[in-house]
């Protein structure tokens, strides 16, 4: 894939919101890993968290909005926890989460969940989908 | 008969372990000539050596042999314990059972580690007796310093030495010293203006009593060897008469023909008579005589009219000055790989493609744009600046394997400057590693980064092409793993720092080693890094190898202690392991001379009374002679010799194993 760099992208409308809304400054990520080498679930991840913040230093929304990571993320705070920058990947996710949800195409409402679902899922997914979910 | 004594040192447990070393002594002291024997725990110890002392002096020994570690140790030592007592430190030798047998040999039951000890320390006393007493060379030293090239690093040397008291010539090819360090816009990590650090050391070197500046000359000759170098500068025509001269600078103004700007990096133009730059040492213009019309072609003459004081001397000629100097420090600096070599980033063909030097002086406030950053083509201000690292640099194909050391901080660097003087403008930097390892260095970078947003992209470009009207860069970003683009109004690149064009040929009249790139070899990398292994030449600075300024410096002043060092007798003495001409046979096939490596050895004649040539002779220099012994080894009547390892010694010790 090709990325077209400009100072337009850099510093996109889309940008400065996950940072306004992360309350991070994506340019103190080293892109040393730590994140995604901590994170309990990055395998799962289209992108680890490193990556993720590397799309939103290089100002390429289309990626990662598609991609499943945010989903992916179970909000267990191991990445900020390793960061050696004391940056959190954690609310960089929960930002475009917040993103995507505040679009409305993709609401979930738990009261529509089936309940066999309910019963079985584990609590913390359970926990961590309203978080996810519900804005 | 000679009068030996054999002392065997166990080495705490060192030797001990493997060697039974009260055997060894007791068969040693049935050798003939040997009266004494003994071993001991440590024999490097105080009370170890006061009774190697006291045994020479009861037993009136000629010879002593001490069986321990390497003579690299403690060679010295006990050479120095035999001369108080009254022995020719040459007549004590060293017989190593330590790295050279205990220390290879684990055989516990000691039969190996004994047998082999006997036979080193039997070779040796067999070798002791037949050496002769020998006497340090004195050399007299002549106490003045020469310093070649007169950048930051020079220019420190020179001022080192000089507070120190002592004489000092500096040499600079250039009209004005100052180097490179005088392009320098603002200096990372400080960002201090590089010409408000830099001139105020140019003038002080400028009115040192001390120091001698020869500008706009060269190294021709250099001959004799530390301590004593006879060195013949070249002072090229400058064409105006230093003495006259007041350095108003009428000459410039007048003079209606230009030339490229090399200080500028051929930015702009210069006059054909010129100062490198205004605060120039010494400031005195020079005429660029390959472009002078006068002088190429009699018309013109601009200049000599308007002068006032009638400095300009059209007839003035290359003059050759004779110093006799004790000590060199080489200083000569870099220059940047020629961006020509790297046409896939448009240089040469795309007008806004240049060096970071070009861009050091777009950034000066005595630069050709007044410190304004503007495009060369067309004087517009770029809004998004490509800068691209180790452009040449750990590059094997194309450049050098090595990486340039400077480039990633002052990159860094350019980006902070760029964004405060165009504050809407973007910075993309394009690197493969950040090496920022000093003080303040990785802090430094990531302000780049952080507070003054520097877009970095870990990647090579691989092509910069035009695409209407903008320069587009293509590279990677192999972090996210893509290919990006970039259009930018400049691309800066930072090439690879090498060694200046004829840093080889200097090297070779200084008798001094130089790598495959042409940097000067250290002496020892890390324990001996300012020296080199011709005795009394030393080096600093980027002539050495990539560095930045604190490591100039830091080069420079360790150059000037040892200079101080060297000078602070009036006689250096140095081992008399140095090769002699058994004179009565020499036949002056000149073998030795052809095959010797540090030009040691010279041509005598015998001459009779009237002065008359009756035949030549080998003499070897004994400031110069290194003892290595490759002229023993390529006379053919086996006339020249080394002493201390004489064939005979050699032989004898052969013998007796
Ligand atoms: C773009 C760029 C930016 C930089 N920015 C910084 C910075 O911000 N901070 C920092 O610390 N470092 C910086 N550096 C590194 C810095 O330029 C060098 O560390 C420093 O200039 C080295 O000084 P020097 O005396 O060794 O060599 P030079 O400055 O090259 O001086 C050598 C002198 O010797 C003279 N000479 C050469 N050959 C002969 C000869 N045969 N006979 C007589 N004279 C001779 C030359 O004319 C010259 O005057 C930068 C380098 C570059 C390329
Ligand atoms: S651990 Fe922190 S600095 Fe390292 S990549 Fe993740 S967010 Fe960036
Ligand atoms: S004589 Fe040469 S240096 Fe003088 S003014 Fe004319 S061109 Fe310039």
């Amino acid at each position: 894939m090709k990325i077209k760099i400009s100072k337009e992208n850099l510093q996109s409308e889309f940008v400065r919101k996950v940072e306004r809304i992360s309350g991070e400054t994506l340019s103190n990520c080293y892109q040393c890993g730590n994140c995604t080498g901590g994170c309990p679930v990055s395998y799962e991840m289209d992108y680890g968290p490193s990556q993720i913040i590397r799309l939103l230093q290089l100002g390429e929304e289309g990626l990662l909005m598609n991609a499943n990571s945010m989903w992916v993320c179970v909000g267990c705070l191991q990445c900020y926890s390793r960061c050696p920058k004391c940056v959190s990947a954690a609310n960089i996710l929960e930002a475009l989460r917040q993103l995507t949800l505040r679009k409305g195409t993709d609401h979930e409402n738990v009261s529509d969940l089936p309940f066999p679902f309910l019963k079985n899922a584990p609590q913390q997914a359970i926990v961590c989908g309203f978080r996810k979910f519900v804005s | 008969m000679s009068r030996i004594g054999v002392f065997v040192c166990q080495c705490g447990n060192n030797i001990a372990s493997t060697v039974d070393t009260k055997k060894v002594a007791e068969e040693m002291s049935k050798m003939p000539g040997v009266v004494y024997t003994c071993d001991y725990k440590f024999m490097c110890s105080a009370p170890g050596q006061e009774n190697l002392r006291e045994i020479v002096k009861a037993q009136k020994l000629d010879g002593v042999v001490v069986s321990a570690c390497s003579p690299h140790m403690h060679e010295k030592t006990f050479r120095k314990a035999c001369e108080s007592a009254g022995l020719n430190p040459y007549k004590c030798e060293i017989s190593n059972i330590r790295e050279q047998c205990s220390w290879v040999h684990h055989d516990k039951t000691k039969k190996v580690g004994t047998i082999k000890s006997i036979d080193l320390t039997r070779m040796t006393i067999e070798r002791l007796k037949k050496n002769r007493p020998l006497k340090n060379i004195n050399i007299p030293v002549k106490k003045r310093a020469l310093v070649i090239g007169g950048g930051i690093a020079g220019i420190q040397a020179a001022l080192d030495i000089a507070d120190g008291g002592i004489e000092v010539i500096l040499v600079e090819k250039e009209p004005s010293i100052g180097g490179n360090m005088a392009r320098l816009s603002e200096t990372f990590p400080t960002m201090d203006c590089s010409q408000c650090i830099l001139t105020p050391k140019m003038v002080e070197a400028e009115l040192h009593d001390n120091i001698t500046i020869y500008t706009w000359s060269e190294i021709e000759k250099v001959d004799g060897y530390i301590g004593n170098f006879t060195v013949q500068i070249r002072k090229k025509a400058k064409y105006v008469d230093e003495q006259l001269c007041t350095g108003c600078g009428e000459c410039i103004e007048k003079c209606p023909f230009k030339a490229d700007n090399e200080f500028e990096m051929k930015l702009n133009k210069r006059k054909v008579i010129y100062t490198p730059f205004p605060q120039a040492v010494p400031n005195i213009p020079v005429i660029d005589a390959p472009h002078c019309v006068k002088i190429q072609k009699d018309k013109c003459g601009a200049c000599a009219i308007i002068c006032g004081p009638n400095a300009i001397d059209f007839k003035q000629k290359d003059q050759i000055i004779t110093e006799e100097v004790g000590a060199i420090i080489v200083a000569t600096g870099y220059q940047l790989m020629p961006n020509e070599r790297f046409g896939e980033y448009g240089y040469g063909k795309i007008k806004d493609v240049i060096s970071g030097l070009q861009f050091e002086r777009l950034a000066s406030s005595s630069g050709p744009t007044g410190g304004e950053i503007i495009r060369p083509s067309d004087g517009n201000v770029p809004k998004s600046v490509v800068f691209i690292q180790c452009v040449g640099s750990r590059d094997e194909k194309k450049g050098v394997a090595y990486c340039s050391k400077v480039c990633c901080m002052y990159t860094a660097k350019h980006t902070m400057l760029y964004k405060h003087k165009v504050h809407d403008g973007q910075s993309y930097v394009f690197y493969m590693d950040i090496r920022s390892a000093g003080k303040r260095y990785e802090e430094f970078v990531r302000r780049a980064i952080e507070h003054d947003g520097a877009m970095y992209l870990r990647g090579r470009v691989s092509r910069v092409y035009e695409r209407n009207g903008k320069i587009v860069v293509q590279g990677a970003d192999t972090l996210s793993g893509n290919q990006v683009e970039i259009e930018a109004d400049m691309v800066v690149l930072a090439t690879a720092i090498l060694a200046r064009d004829g840093a080889d040929t200097l090297a070779q009249r200084l008798g001094i080693g130089y790598d495959k790139h042409k940097f000067y070899n250290e002496y020892h990398p890390k324990l001996r890094p300012v020296e080199t292994v011709t005795g009394g030449i030393y080096l600093a600075g980027t002539c050495a190898g990539p560095m930045d300024i604190p490591d100039s410096v830091s080069m420079g002043g360790a150059t000037a202690s040892k200079v101080l060092g060297l000078f602070s007798s009036d006689e250096m003495s140095r081992e008399p392991i140095t090769a002699i001409v058994n004179r009565a046979i020499c036949n002056a096939c000149w073998d030795c001379l052809n095959a010797c490596p540090y030009s040691a050895i010279e041509k005598e004649s015998e001459n009779d009374r009237h002065g008359n040539i009756l035949r030549w002779l080998a003499k070897v220099n004994d400031g110069l002679c290194q003892g290595c012994g490759i002229c023993v080894a390529a006379c053919r009547s086996k006339c020249i010799d080394l002493q201390g390892y004489t064939d005979e010694q050699v032989y004898a010790a052969i013998n007796a194993f």
